[in-house]
Formats: structure tokens, C-alpha cells, sequence
């Protein structure tokens, strides 16, 4: 049980992160798109994320305090390390959180507003590329605290990384105004989607090549024999979701090429986990070196237990209620 | 202490962040509440107008929320960022309380907003107001895990130190510890009094310009009936809430009252410039004997001096001064709500006056809120968890530099949301009624 509890976390952590940026990715790319669109299509955008926006971005409240009260040593580490990404991210999401607001309430400086929407939008998605792409290429640690200078964060690699998440929160964002809108929004979003989808498929395989050159064990865990027989499902598979991702777009679907892109997130993620396993800190910490103690971990199992199924299915059914096409002012 | 301590502006910004979240929780947690009365009221009398009262006030709600949800993600990475010891130290206790807070709280609002806001001819009037129910308590068991784990801060228990780090050995007793019920209920009927001013003086500035609509008048009514039952109620906690902190902290409670040394008899001071150097009170007035009476229920009462704790206590002038800000505003909310409140009991219309001193307490319990907090916070002090963790050993090493900027994006950030929030309540009070003030909510749009 003592072991075994850390890896109950590390699945749940997991889910958390994923629902996360697929959710809280597709309307932080509706604020990327909101720059290029006309005012009318604007205000049918932003209704189209409006009952969902909070409660996506609540997972990754739960993301950090997870990681704070399951893995509490990661957290005291990993938050200094990225310090000044993570403040940018925090600043961007706190302007376009509520721009989202002011822009209906304070008509006079609607236009300010949609500029603070898209520019937050775009540092907070940025940001958090930089974040992930600095942990993967390693965080110095001296015993049990983060031994780094302040610009360790940034690199070149953390830049592709943040670029890579910036095309792919809008390949999301696409992908949910062509399920969600209608007319020439629609029309607009596909050939977006189309674009971006070939877009983010270069800076994936970008960013893959560039881990196996990173310091560590990335080579090995990926291409060592005989593990690479399992590894390599990882791009093929990616190759697959792609394909299918075309073809509902061209199809003409609604829902289905949301689904295939959240499925080349998951790919990603699994990458990732692949990637850096069984560490929460890549070739520093583990997750069992990092876990709370028992006692704590058990506490919160109990009602994790409980509430995740209930927050799952009620998040599941507000999703419901609001199904179908969005109007310019809201859902009817 | 060099002109850029790293600790200094370490906890400058936390301060700075926690000061502006709390602004905007203290107003949801009971203007959810407001907002079901309202709603109740409508289906129970039919009259539209408590509907016009929910449509407006919902707007600032929903402005409200959002202002507290983006600062209140700021927050749950603060500790990680600007007290990394903190969490080295009671992480195994602070991180399952938030935890708890998101999975019990967070979600519940975030996903029933949506709901509240958008839902209304697509669930139906009974599920609306389920959701609004769900929205106010959700913002309620937010307020309880949070101030379960601030009290915990003040007064630990349930736990046991092992290798520097604590444990939990009791989780009832670290939710339910010493301090947390006052806190908790203080807390509540905090936001009670700030939401309820804040309905009756964006009312009584409608009212003013003219406005005497019935959703003006009838929340202009149910803010000031709401104060004027819960400020009485408020002042008594406070009273218990002080005396449990003397067994708790005497240190904080000898700030608070500005007692030096150990003392029979003590005053209540209602003036004074307590002096660190001198360790003793410059151009004190006081009334004589009260402070013993209140503390200790005996005019002669000893009550233990700063003194007592060498090098233990808080800085004094914060403290002394923010708890009397504090029951200044409370007495001021005492007098005005009582005022207003017999000349509104039935329905009646108020002076002009009553309506300017609404309205010159519109943001009120904003100040005694953040009164209250200092006192609490500072009081604290040097401790960040009493007897477990001093605050100069939970520092994070982040370089002066770059909290500096840091600190200096959000101060400016938060300045101008400040600035443009209160400007929009206003601007909201001014226009409604009028087409512009169109969606966000929309399909809930005048039904
Ligand atoms: C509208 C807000 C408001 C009003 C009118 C009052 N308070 Fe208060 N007070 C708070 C809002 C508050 C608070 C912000 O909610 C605090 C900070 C921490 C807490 O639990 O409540 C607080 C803390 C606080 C403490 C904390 C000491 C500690 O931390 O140990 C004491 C002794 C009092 N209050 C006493 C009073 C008294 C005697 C009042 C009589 C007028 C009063 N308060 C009015
Ligand atoms: C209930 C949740 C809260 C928690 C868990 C909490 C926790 C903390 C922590 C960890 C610190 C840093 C250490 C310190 O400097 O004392 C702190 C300081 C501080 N907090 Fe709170 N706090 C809470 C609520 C508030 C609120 C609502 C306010 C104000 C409105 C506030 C005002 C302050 C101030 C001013 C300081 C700085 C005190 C100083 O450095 O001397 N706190 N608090
Ligand atoms: C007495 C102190 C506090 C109270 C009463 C309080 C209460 C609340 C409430 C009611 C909300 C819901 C949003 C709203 O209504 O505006 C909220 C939001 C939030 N608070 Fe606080 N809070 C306090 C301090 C803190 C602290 C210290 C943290 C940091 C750990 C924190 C983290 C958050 C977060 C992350 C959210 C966003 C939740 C969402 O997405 O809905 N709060 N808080």
C-alpha cells in the first residue's frame, strides 16, 4: 500500500494535467483565434466558452494543489525553478480571466478588453510550453531544494516547447468553434484547424527529436532494444490519429476532429510520461522519493475517491446541457 | 535590512496577493447568497422586480467571481513560489486542505456558474435554482477549508514533528482546532456585512440618481435589514474571538491593546502611538479598567504585557492600529445600518442623508476586513505557523530582482483591475435598464 499509493497520485495527476490542457487548451486557443476575428464573430466566440471557461481552468488548481498535497518535495521544487514562467503564466491568465467579463460590462473599452483577452491567452499558453519544456530538460536539485540560477528556465528547447503549445492550443481552439459554431465561423475554423494540424505535427516531431538530444536517458528509454518496439506505437500512433483527424475535417464533422486532436494530446502525454517515468523531476526525483507521507496521501484517497466520480459526472453534465451550436449571445 | 531584502519583498507580495484575493471572496460568499433570496422572493411573490434585482446583481456577481477565481489561482502557487520552507515544513498539512478545498468547493462553483449564468431556459427554473444554491455553498466550503487551514496556522494541532516536517495524527482535530470555529463564523458574518453594505450602497446610489424602482428599493431594504441583524451578532463573536486569541496568543492580544507591561486593571485605549523604543504608548487615551473587564470579565484583571514575550511578539503599531480600524468600522456599520434600518423597516423610503452614509459605506467592510486580517496576520508573528515554523525560515531564495519585478506587474495589474472593477459596479448602477448592458449572461437575458 505504501508504494503502491504514490502511483494511484501519479495516475490521477496524469488525468488531471490532460483534462487540463485539453480544456482549459481549447478556450485559451479561442483566445489565441479571437485576434484575427470580425466583432460579431468575436462575441459568438467568447459566449461559445462562456459556462465552461471556470471550470476548466479549475484543473489545474487542482493540478498544482494536487501536486502541493500528494508530492509536496516536487512542488517545493519545481515552483522556484520556473518562478518567472510560471508568474508570466499566472499574470496572463488573471488579465484574460477577466477580460472575459469586463469586455460584456464595460462596453466603452470592449476593444482593450478583446486585446487583454488574446494577449493573455497567448502568454499564459506560451508560458506553460516554456514550463514544460524547462522540466524536461532538467532541474538542477542540491538535496532537497532547487540549486538553479533564475534564466535556467529558458533555453532554446523551452522555446520550441512554447511554441508547439501556442499551435496546439489553437488546433484546439479551431477544433472547438467548428464543433461549436456555425456559418462562416465554422467554415473559418476548419481551414484554421487544417493549417494548424500540419503546424503542430512538424513541431511535435521537432520537439521528439530535440528530447533524444537533451542530457539523460532520453535516447535509451526510447530507443534502446528491445523497449523501442513499444515506444514506436508512440509516433505511429500518432501518425494514425492524424489521418483520421483529416479525414473528419474533411468529412465535415462537428465533434470528431476536437476528439482525434484531444487524442494527439493524450499521445503527447503519454510521451511525455515515457519519457520521464518514474521520476516527477527528470533523473532527480521520483515520484515515491517525492510522495507525502502516508497518512496525508491516504486522507485525501478517501475523498478523492468520492468526489472525482461526482465532479466527472457533473462536469459531464453541464457539458450536456450546453451541447449544440452556440448564438452571437449565448446558448439557447 | 538592505533596501531589496529578498524575505521583505517576498512577503510584500504575498500580502499583496492574499489582500486582493480576499477582496473579491468576501463579497461572493454571500452575495450568492443574496441572489437565491432574491430568486426565492420572485417565485415566491411574482413580482418581477426581484427578478430585475437578481438580473443586476448577478452581473456583478459574475464580475465578482471572476475576479476571484483568476486571483485565487495566483494564490494556489504562491506558497510554492514565495514559501517553498512552508511547504518543506507542513506541507503534509496545508496540501490536503487545499485539496479538499478544490474537490469539495472549487469545482462545485466553477461548473454550477456556468449554470447559474448561462443555464436558465436550458434546465429549467427549479434546476436554476438548485445551481444557485450550489454556487453559494460552494463558495462557502471554500471559506471553511481555507480558514480551517489559516487557523490551523494560528493555532496547530493534531499533528507530531517528525524529522522537521509535521504529520498529521488527527485530521478532525487539525480541521477543527482552537481557533477555526471563531474564525470561520467571523469570517462568514465578515462577508455578510460587506456584501450586504455593498448591496445597499450601490442601491442607495441608484436611489440617489433617481432610480426608485422596486428591485432598487427591495435590495436597498433586504442589504440593510441583513446588516443590522449580523453587525450585533458580528461584534459579539468578536468579543469571544479576542478572548479565545488571549488563551491562545497572548502575544497578539497584548498588541492589539497595547499593553507593555504586565498589567492589573488595564485601559482600553482608544488613542495612542505604541513606541518600540521606548516599549511603552505615547499620547495614550483611554477609558480606564475596560480592557480587563473585557478580556478577563474583572475590572481588575491582569492582563500579560508585551514584555512578558522577549523578542516573541509582533510589531506592535500594525496590530494596534488595524484591530481599532476594525471596530471602528464595525461601530460605523453598527450606527448607520441601525439608522437606516428603522426608517426602511416597512417598506419606507430613506432621507437623503441615510442614503449618502449607504453609500459613503458601500466598500466598508472591505476596510474592516482587511483590518481584521492584518491584525490576525501580523499578530502572528514572527511565527508563520505558531511554535512550528518562523516565518524568516519558510523563505523562498528567489533573487531581490526578480521579485521585484514580479511584485511590481501584479501591484500595477491589480491597480488597474481594482480601478476598472469598482468603476464598472458603478457604470453598471448607472446604465441599467438601458439596451447596451446586453449578454455575458446571456439566455438568462430577461426571460
Ligand atoms: C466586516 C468585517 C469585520 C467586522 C465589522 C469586525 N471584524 Fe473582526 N475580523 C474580521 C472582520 C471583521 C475578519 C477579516 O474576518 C477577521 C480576520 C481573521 C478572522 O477570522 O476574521 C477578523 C479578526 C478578528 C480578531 C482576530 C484575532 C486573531 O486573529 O486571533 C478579533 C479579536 C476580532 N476580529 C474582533 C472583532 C471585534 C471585537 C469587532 C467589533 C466591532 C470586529 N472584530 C468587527
Ligand atoms: C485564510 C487564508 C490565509 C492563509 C492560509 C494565509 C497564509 C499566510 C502566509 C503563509 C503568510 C506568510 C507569512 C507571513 O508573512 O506572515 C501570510 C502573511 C500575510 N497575510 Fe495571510 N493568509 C490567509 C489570509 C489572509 C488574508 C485574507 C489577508 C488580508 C486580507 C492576509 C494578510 C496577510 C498579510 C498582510 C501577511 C504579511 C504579514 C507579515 O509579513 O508581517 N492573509 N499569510
Ligand atoms: C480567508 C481566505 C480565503 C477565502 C475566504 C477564500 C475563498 C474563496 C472563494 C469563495 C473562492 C471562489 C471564487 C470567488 O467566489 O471569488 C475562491 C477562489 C479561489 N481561492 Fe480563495 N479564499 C481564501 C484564501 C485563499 C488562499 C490562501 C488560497 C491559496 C491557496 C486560495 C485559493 C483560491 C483559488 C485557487 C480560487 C479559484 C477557484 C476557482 O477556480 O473557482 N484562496 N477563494
Amino acid at each position: 500500500m505504501e508504494t503502491t499509493l504514490p502511483l494511484v497520485f501519479t495516475a490521477l495527476m496524469a488525468v488531471a494535467m490532460l483534462l487540463y490542457v485539453v480544456l482549459d487548451g481549447y478556450d485559451l486557443g479561442v483566445g489565441i483565434l479571437l485576434r484575427g476575428a470580425g466583432d460579431a464573430d468575436k462575441d459568438r466566440m467568447i459566449a461559445s466558452i462562456g459556462p465552461f471557461w471556470d471550470a476548466n481552468e479549475t484543473w489545474l488548481v487542482l493540478g498544482g494543489g494536487g501536486l502541493l498535497a500528494a508530492f509536496p518535495l516536487a512542488y517545493a521544487i519545481i515552483l522556484p525553478a520556473l518562478y518567472a514562467p510560471l508568474i508570466a503564466m499566472l499574470l496572463g491568465l488573471v488579465l484574460r480571466g477577466v477580460a472575459f467579463e469586463f469586455r460584456w460590462r464595460d462596453p466603452a473599452h470592449r476593444a482593450w478588453w478583446d486585446r487583454a483577452f488574446t494577449g493573455g491567452s497567448a502568454v499564459a499558453t506560451f508560458a506553460q510550453g516554456i514550463a514544460l519544456g524547462a522540466l524536461l530538460q532538467g532541474i538542477s536539485v542540491e538535496g532537497r531544494a532547487y540549486s538553479g540560477g533564475w534564466w535556467e528556465w529558458l533555453s532554446p528547447f523551452s522555446l520550441l516547447t512554447g511554441f508547439g503549445l501556442m499551435v496546439g492550443y489553437a488546433l484546439l481552439g479551431a477544433c472547438w468553434l467548428n464543433w461549436k459554431t456555425e456559418g462562416g465561423l465554422q467554415r473559418q475554423a476548419v481551414t484554421y484547424a487544417g493549417r494548424l494540424g500540419i503546424a503542430l505535427l512538424i513541431l511535435i516531431a521537432a520537439v521528439s527529436l530535440a528530447t533524444l538530444t537533451l542530457e539523460g536517458s532520453y535516447q535509451s528509454r526510447w530507443l534502446a532494444w528491445p523497449g523501442v518496439l513499444a515506444t514506436a506505437q508512440v509516433p505511429l500512433a500518432t501518425v494514425i490519429v492524424t489521418a483520421l483527424f483529416y479525414r473528419s475535417l474533411s468529412q465535415r464533422k462537428d465533434a470528431q476532429p476536437f476528439l482525434w486532436a484531444l487524442a494527439l494530446f493524450g499521445l503527447c502525454l503519454l510521451g511525455l510520461g515515457i519519457s520521464i517515468w518514474p521520476y516527477v523531476i527528470p533523473e532527480r526525483v521520483t515520484i515515491w522519493e517525492a510522495a507525502a507521507p502516508y497518512r496525508s496521501q491516504l486522507f485525501m484517497l478517501v475523498g478523492g475517491a468520492v468526489l472525482v466520480p461526482i465532479i466527472l459526472a457533473y462536469t459531464a453534465w453541464a457539458y450536456w446541457v450546453f451541447r449544440g451550436k452556440v448564438g452571437s449571445d449565448g446558448y439557447h | 535590512m538592505s533596501e531589496l531584502d529578498p524575505a521583505l519583498l517576498a512577503r510584500i507580495q504575498f500580502a499583496a496577493n492574499i489582500s486582493f484575493h480576499i477582496l473579491f471572496p468576501t463579497i461572493t460568499i454571500a452575495l450568492g447568497w443574496f441572489l437565491l433570496f432574491f430568486k426565492l422572493r420572485f417565485l415566491r411573490t411574482g413580482q418581477q422586480h426581484w427578478m430585475d434585482a437578481y438580473y443586476f446583481w448577478v452581473k456583478v456577481f459574475a464580475l465578482t467571481f471572476a475576479m476571484g477565481v483568476v486571483s485565487g489561482i495566483t494564490m494556489s502557487f504562491q506558497f510554492g513560489t514565495n514559501w517553498p520552507g512552508f511547504m518543506e515544513t507542513v506541507g503534509n498539512i496545508a496540501g490536503p486542505l487545499l485539496a479538499y478545498e478544490v474537490l469539495t468547493a472549487f469545482f462545485l462553483e466553477a461548473s454550477f456558474l456556468g449554470i447559474m449564468l448561462f443555464g436558465r431556459k436550458r434546465v429549467g427554473e427549479r434546476m436554476h435554482t438548485l445551481a444557485t444554491v450550489l454556487v453559494a455553498g460552494g463558495t462557502t466550503f471554500s471559506a471553511f477549508w481555507i480558514l480551517a487551514l489559516n487557523s490551523w496556522m494560528q493555532t496547530p494541532a493534531g499533528f507530531e514533528m517528525v524529522n522537521g516536517q509535521a504529520h498529521a495524527t488527527d485530521w478532525w482535530a487539525v480541521i477543527f482546532n482552537p481557533s477555526f470555529p471563531y474564525r470561520f463564523f467571523h469570517m462568514l458574518l465578515a462577508s455578510g456585512l460587506t456584501a450586504a453594505f455593498l448591496v445597499a450602497g450601490l442601491s442607495a446610489y441608484r436611489w440617489l440618481r433617481g432610480d426608485h424602482g422596486g428591485d432598487v428599493r427591495g435590495a436597498m431594504r433586504a442589504g440593510v435589514l441583513v446588516a443590522a441583524v449580523l453587525i450585533p451578532v458580528q461584534i459579539f463573536l468578536g468579543d469571544l474571538h479576542g478572548l479565545n486569541t488571549l488563551e491562545h496568543q497572548p502575544a497578539k492580544v497584548a498588541a492589539m491593546e497595547g499593553v507593555w507591561q504586565d498589567e492589573r486593571g488595564a485601559p482600553a485605549l482608544v488613542f495612542a502611538l505604541p513606541n518600540e523604543e521606548t516599549r511603552r504608548n505615547d499620547y495614550a487615551i483611554g477609558i480606564p479598567k475596560l480592557a480587563s473587564l473585557i478580556l478577563t470579565h474583572d475590572p481588575d484583571g491582569e492582563i500579560k504585557g508585551l514584555d512578558s514575550f522577549p523578542g516573541e511578539h509582533p510589531p506592535v503599531a500594525p496590530v494596534f492600529w488595524g484591530f481599532r480600524v476594525m471596530v471602528g468600522v464595525g461601530t460605523l456599520m453598527l450606527l448607520v445600518s441601525w439608522w437606516t434600518a428603522w426608517r426602511l423597516r416597512r417598506g419606507g423610503e430613506p432621507t437623503t442623508w441615510q442614503a449618502r452614509a449607504l453609500l459613503a459605506m458601500t466598500f466598508s467592510g472591505w476596510v474592516a476586513t482587511l483590518a481584521g486580517w492584518y491584525v490576525t496576520e501580523i499578530g502572528r508573528q514572527p511565527w508563520l505557523v505558531t511554535g512550528v515554523l518562523r516565518t524568516v525560515d519558510a523563505i523562498s531564495a528567489t533573487p531581490a530582482p526578480v521579485i521585484g519585478i514580479s511584485l511590481t506587474a501584479y501591484l500595477l495589474l491589480y491597480a488597474g483591475l481594482l480601478a476598472s472593477y469598482v468603476s464598472v459596479l458603478f457604470y453598471l448602477a448607472r446604465h441599467r435598464g438601458k439596451p447596451d448592458h446586453r449578454p455575458a449572461v446571456a439566455g438568462l437575458q430577461e426571460a
